[in-house]
């Protein structure tokens, strides 16, 4: 075995540490960077290893104005389309400070749907337009429960207002999660990071 | 000093990490529910830390399943005594979508708290069927304060009955006392908690 070095106090070429040392509660496992991506996949990774994985979005750019960024999730097959149940709302305000609103958005929540569930919606194309936020998803190897995940979304709708968007829902399967899917609901997803945490 | 060598990538016999960074987030406690009637958190319990070693605690709850059929889950908080009775004023919504396609956002006046000793409500009604639970999470804030109220926050998903829908659920408050806060404990309205985990946090400030 070759013996490493200290490096001014550093140490290089470590790969894993003692238990007692603790590395954070919250691991990075994965980011993919969206360029005129028609999905963004996440289809390893998501285990027992961890009983919540935290998904974070931002600037999210569409490359057609006023679409919908959107998650399925897959069960077992090769397709993202296990069957959710959803709650959406939303609060607005118009850049021009003409409305405000907090409402439910009854298009844009699902019933026992295998459609893909709305993360954003009416995300604007212009340049400096995006979306950004985050989606929790619970305990997705189990196969007793239904998968529970709730989500948040900052989000520049095309009229130029900003939503502030609440997403929460079951996918209503006993198999387990071991796939999650993001596209735009038209066009590709022009620009965006997306990262997937693991929560110890 | 002794020469640590390295043991194949790893450190071995490191046992503290003074200037190394840990992360922001430190899981402290975790307990599983087996039918229990509930599960608390002391602090200097059962290496449970919550005291002013972090300005913010977060608890996760995952798959909590009542044992009783569209029960509540709950919280309270200890504040010097060896009950669970802080008062605590709280406002509370919450969004619903039945699997039959009826839908609601509204303000729940019956499970918020106005200077009430009693438990807060952290769900609605979970059912009991074998798949159904309840998710969440919920932030407490700075509970060693002897100078201010102690602010929660929390946000929950659950899987109810008897309708059988989705619900989207928001908590928030503030413990109206200036004792600080040293431990939690959580319970279902009725029955026990029939399996579920709950996990503590620890959230760093430097």
């Amino acid at each position: 075995m070759a013996i490493n070095v200290a490096n001014n106090n550093s140490l290089a070429s470590i790969t894993a540490l003692p238990s007692a040392v603790s590395g954070g509660a919250m691991t990075l496992l994965e980011t993919q960077t969206a360029s005129s991506s028609s999905t963004i996949s996440f289809t390893s990774g998501i285990d027992d290893t961890y009983d919540e994985y935290v998904f974070k979005y931002y600037n999210v750019h569409p490359s057609a104005d006023g679409t919908h960024l959107q998650v399925g999730f897959r069960d077992g097959s090769t397709a993202y389309d296990a069957t959710m149940t959803t709650t959406f709302f939303r609060a607005g305000h118009a850049e021009d400070d003409g409305e405000t609103y907090l409402a439910y958005r009854t298009d844009s929540d699902l019933a026992q749907s295998t459609s893909a569930q709305r993360l954003g919606i009416f995300i604007g194309s212009d340049n400096d337009q995006c979306c950004s936020g985050e989606l929790k998803l619970f305990n997705p190897s189990s196969t007793t429960f239904v998968k529970h995940f709730i989500a948040r979304t900052s989000n520049t709708y095309y009229v130029d207002y900003h939503q502030d968007e609440y997403i929460a829902g079951y996918c209503n399967v006993t198999a387990a999660i071991d796939g999650v899917q993001f596209a735009m609901n038209s066009g590709n997803i022009d620009a965006g990071t997306f990262k997937l945490y693991g929560v110890s | 000093m002794a020469l640590v060598k390295y043991n194949n990538n790893s450190i071995s016999a490191i046992t503290a990490a003074s200037s190394l960074t840990s992360g922001a987030m430190t899981l402290i406690k975790e307990q599983t529910a087996s039918s229990s009637a509930t599960i608390s958190f002391v602090d200097g319990t059962s290496d449970v830390v919550l005291d002013s070693t972090y300005p913010i605690y977060l608890f996760k709850f995952i798959n909590v399943h009542p044992a009783t059929d569209s029960v509540h889950f709950q919280v309270n908080f200890r504040d010097g005594g060896s009950s669970y009775d802080a008062t605590k004023t709280s406002s509370v919504f919450e969004a619903y979508h039945l699997e039959s396609d009826d839908s609601s956002l509204a303000y729940k006046a019956s499970n918020d708290l106005a200077q009430s000793t009693g438990v807060q409500r952290i769900t609605s009604n979970i059912g009991n069927d074998n798949d159904q639970c309840g998710c969440g999470e919920l932030w407490l804030f700075n509970p060693s304060s002897t100078t201010f109220v102690k602010h929660f926050i929390v946000r929950s998903v659950h899987y109810g009955n008897p309708e059988v829908y989705v619900e989207d659920y928001y908590a928030a408050g503030y413990c109206n006392v200036t004792a600080a806060i040293d431990a939690a404990q959580f319970s279902m309205s009725s029955g026990n908690i029939d399996s579920g985990t709950i996990k503590l946090y620890g959230i760093k400030d430097s």
